[in-house]
């Protein structure tokens, strides 16, 4: 199995607030890894690190078996040159909590724009791919409206099919429910179950912890900026969980999110 | 005043229209660019440069424009006279002709500019930081390069975002002409001046008056139609 990411050691720190520590783990070509954990436990900045959104403070990261970054003998981070990094973040596709569609686009344009202009295709080819992205995200009719005019529920399915034309080898969610309506939810959780049944490799921070439980090969529970527990979903959510997964799990289904 | 006068006045001030709207238009075409130009200047990281735009800013709206105008006018010419200048400065001002009929028309554009720009260059400044993060980040996930997300991204976004601001400021700037009238600039408000005096009533300045509001209305009309034509979303 060929091996699509691979995080070794990888630190974050904020000034002084080190917000990752030592966080080590791979993603296998057809993974789905669920990313769970509580509020502030560094979630979303484990998926920035590895998308460039924010500079690693130390570790290692490779794409595709290509290296990010690494770290020499000095502890300092070196990141590879600029358009090493530009075709290693094609790969990854990002999917956010909030969808951050373009909104002076139509629905169309906001999926083709970065085919067009990035990877320089036709707009033409562009326009097939969307609209065959768009029929399988059940919004085919939609080509044509901006995103104003969309529930949130369809933005972020516009938001997924604009990741997905980038052809990108893995798809990272960050909590793309929790913006949503609860009745909104499910229509993005069979879409990302789609995209899982027809092998799409990715990685999904989640609050859904039914949906992590069905859908993920593998289950990360952070915590603190660490990865405390890493496993099949029955054990995660099963009887042999370490005791600090399944306290949180239990503060978790009781209702109120545990904050910290 | 007789219609026939009349007539003849509105005539003269159709004359110096031009002049007028050359001022206006020479204004925008280069306030609006040094605008956003300033604008990125300000957001600067670099914290002398932010400083100093900021410095200038400050200057530009904190004083009054008939004022710069009066500034701009005299500077060279008192500047060429006085002895404690840098040879340097003395060779580059000796190059402008003060006698020129250019002269005073570039030294009330180089005014209205300068202080324009400060204006529209706070619009700007106001619109991009009103951008989401977001924008920017979904921008570079999807691999546009800083170029493509300013051009592409965000300011086609801020356009929409800064027109309504801006509208007041084009309105405010073709009345504001007429403060060019205070170097005897040879425009609207000044002729309207002259014909008043020389028919002793008071209709020429309403005439006057009347172009300046046909000139805002018009504005107002042509910018409540961007608008709408901006409005396809949100
Ligand atoms: N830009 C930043 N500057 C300083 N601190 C930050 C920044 N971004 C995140 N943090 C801090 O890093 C920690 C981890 O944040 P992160 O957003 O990764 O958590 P999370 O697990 O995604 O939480 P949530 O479930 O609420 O989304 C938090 O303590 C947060 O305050
Ligand atoms: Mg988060």
């Amino acid at each position: 199995m060929a091996s699509m990411l691979e995080v070794k050691n990888l630190s974050k720190n904020f000034d002084d607030l080190s917000v990752l520590k030592d966080i080590s783990f791979s993603v296998n070509k057809g993974d789905v890894i669920a990313v769970i954990g509580p509020s502030g436990s560094g979630k979303s900045t484990l998926l920035r690190c590895i998308n460039q959104l924010e500079k690693a403070s130390g570790g290692e990261v490779l794409v595709c078996g290509k290296t990010m970054f690494s770290t020499d003998e000095n502890g300092k981070v070196v990141y590879a040159p600029a358009a090493d990094l530009r075709e290693i973040r094609l790969k990854i596709g990002l999917v956010f909590q909030n969808f951050n569609l373009f909104p002076h686009f139509s629905v169309l344009r906001n999926i083709t724009e970065a085919p067009v202009r990035v990877l320089k295709k036709s707009r033409e080819e562009a326009t097939e791919t969307a609209r065959g992205l768009l029929k399988k995200m059940g919004l085919e009719s939609k080509e044509n409206a901006y995103p104003c005019e969309l529930s949130g529920g369809q933005q972020q399915r516009v938001s997924i099919a604009r990741a997905m034309a980038l052809s990108p080898e893995i798809l990272f969610f960050d909590e793309p429910t929790s913006a949503l309506d609860p009745e909104l939810t499910g229509e993005i959780l069979k879409v990302i179950r789609q995209l899982a049944a027809d092998g799409m490799t990715m990685v999904i921070v989640t609050h859904e912890m039914e949906f992590a439980r069905d859908v993920a090969d593998r289950v990360i529970f952070m915590e603190h900026g660490v990865i405390v527990e890493e496993g099949a979903p029955q054990q995660l959510f099963g009887a042999q969980a370490s005791e600090r997964t399944k306290q949180f799990l239990q503060r978790f289904n009781s209702g109120k999110e545990p904050q910290d | 005043m007789t219609g026939d006068e009349i007539w003849g006045v509105v005539k003269i001030l159709l004359k110096y229209l031009l002049p007028t709207l050359k001022i206006f238009g020479f204004t925008l075409l280069y306030s609006v660019p040094l605008g956003m130009i300033v604008a990125l200047l300000k957001m600067c990281r670099f914290k002398p440069i932010k400083w100093l735009t900021s410095l200038y800013i400050l200057i530009m709206r904190g004083t009054p424009l008939m004022l710069q105008v009066i500034v701009a006018y005299f500077a060279v010419p008192m500047l060429k006279r006085s002895e404690a200048m840098p040879s340097l400065l003395h060779k580059l001002l000796e190059a402008v002709n003060i006698q020129a009929d250019s002269y005073l028309f570039n030294t009330v554009l180089v005014a209205f500019v300068l202080n324009y720009a400060a204006y529209f260059a706070e619009i700007f400044r106001g619109g991009i930081e009103s951008i989401p993060k977001g924008q920017y980040e979904a921008a570079a996930a999807l691999g546009f390069s800083k170029r493509q997300t300013f051009f592409r991204i965000i300011l086609p976004q801020v356009i929409k975002r800064v027109v309504p601001a801006s509208s007041n400021e084009v309105i405010t700037l073709v009345k504001d002409t007429s403060l060019a009238n205070v170097v005897a600039y040879a425009e609207i408000t000044m002729k309207a001046r002259q014909q008043m005096q020389n028919f002793s009533s008071l209709t020429p300045l309403f005439i006057a008056g009347a172009f300046y509001f046909v000139l805002a209305t018009v504005l107002t009309v042509i910018f409540s139609f961007i608008e709408k034509k901006l409005d396809y979303y949100k």
